[in-house]
């Protein structure tokens, strides 16, 4: 079978790979590193092998990218002199719920990817293996450290 | 409901905004790389909802909708390219002229085309079709004589059913030589429709 139009992949997992961006990358970041990864996407996409999981593959792609934006942002000079504008996300309607990115933000880099790409994407932890690397063990450990925290410092997920 | 459901729950919704913001960020980034292969639109007519697809090259696809559009699609990604985003901007020209067209401003048509769907004879018959001015009717055998092979009557017909540019190449001003009107890629109805607009029924 050929491959579907490239606008059905869009429409179909679009949400899902914004979603991880989100919770890997926090919102400053989240819309760049989707961008880049479909457009990555589009480019491999008439070579990608036919019965390919294509969710899969997409999420590998966002790692990828997300990983780009994290190691850039550990090499972004601190800058003193001047703080930084307050983002206008905070408490704004359809915007993040206040102190959800700062508890993720928290977490261990590999707990966040565990985390996201197997309870926000759904994947089995073999998978998430793959991606992150490491054990399938290892995998789910980094996840339920992660959510175990995630239980201290965000509270409110429980409350509601 | 466990926490780590309401943990993403509380993620910020993804609305029409927010696609429509990243959709069109990723097909100016698309084109800027020169990765759109087959961008494509539907334009609403008095002959029901057309899709328009263009490669760099041209416009290379029009489909009724009882053609099903997403059985189209899926033949571009196949017989195209499977980089294929809906990306209105590379059809504003041709959707002004459709929409000329239809309002009786316009005559023929002059964007560019891209014929890669068409090959051999039938790409010839679809060559002559435009030598069939407006509010003029052919039959399918005088087309056949103007490719150069009067007998080839038939594969005049199939070159006009299989044509994959409707309403830009005129096949349905090819008719039958006893005079009634023959069968059309978009049905009768909208062989009629066409004529009738032109003048020509």
């Amino acid at each position: 079978m050929s491959p579907p139009p490239f606008e059905e992949l869009v429409a179909e997992h679009g949400p899902t790979v914004l979603r991880v961006c989100r919770a890997v990358l926090g919102p400053a970041d989240a819309e760049d590193a989707w961008s880049e990864t479909f457009l990555a996407a589009l480019d491999a996409y008439p070579r990608l092998r036919p019965n390919s999981n294509i969710e899969a593959w997409l999420v590998t792609i966002a790692h990828r990218k997300a990983l780009d934006h994290v190691r850039a942002r550990s090499r972004r000079p601190i800058l003193t002199d001047k703080l930084p504008e307050p983002l206008a996300y905070e408490g704004s309607p359809g915007g993040w719920e206040s102190g959800l990115w700062e508890a993720l933000e928290a977490l261990p880099l590999k707990q966040r990817q565990t985390i996201a790409y197997h309870y926000l994407v759904g994947m089995p932890y073999v998978q998430v293996a793959q991606i992150v690397g490491g054990s399938q063990d290892a995998a789910r450990r980094a996840a339920a450290d992660g959510i175990a925290t995630l239980r201290k410092t965000f509270p409110k997920g429980e409350s509601r | 409901m466990t926490n780590e459901r309401y943990l993403f729950a509380a993620l910020p919704t993804i609305d029409d905004e927010v696609n429509r913001r990243l959709h069109r960020r990723l097909v100016d980034a698309a084109n800027a790389a020169g990765l759109l292969d087959v961008a494509y639109r539907t334009i609403d007519t008095p002959v029901g909802a057309l899709l328009l697809a263009a490669t760099p090259k041209g416009l290379v696809r029009v489909a009724y909708a009882s053609q099903d559009h997403d059985l189209v699609l899926e033949g571009l990604a196949r017989d195209v390219s499977p980089r294929i985003l809906r990306a209105p901007a590379r059809l504003d020209g041709v959707a002004r002229e459709i929409e000329e067209y239809f309002a009786g401003r316009r005559r023929t048509f002059d964007v560019p085309l891209d014929l890669r769907l068409s090959h051999g004879f039938r790409r010839t018959i679809l060559s002559h079709l435009p030598e069939i001015g407006y509010g003029k009717t052919a039959s399918y055998a005088a087309i056949a004589k103007a490719a150069g092979h009067p007998k080839a009557v038939r594969a005049a017909g199939s070159a006009c059913a299989s044509n994959p540019l409707p309403v830009v190449v005129p096949c349905h001003r090819v008719v039958r030589s006893d005079g009634t009107i023959g069968q059309y890629v978009g049905g009768v109805d909208a062989k009629r429709a066409l004529l009738t607009l032109e003048g020509a029924a």
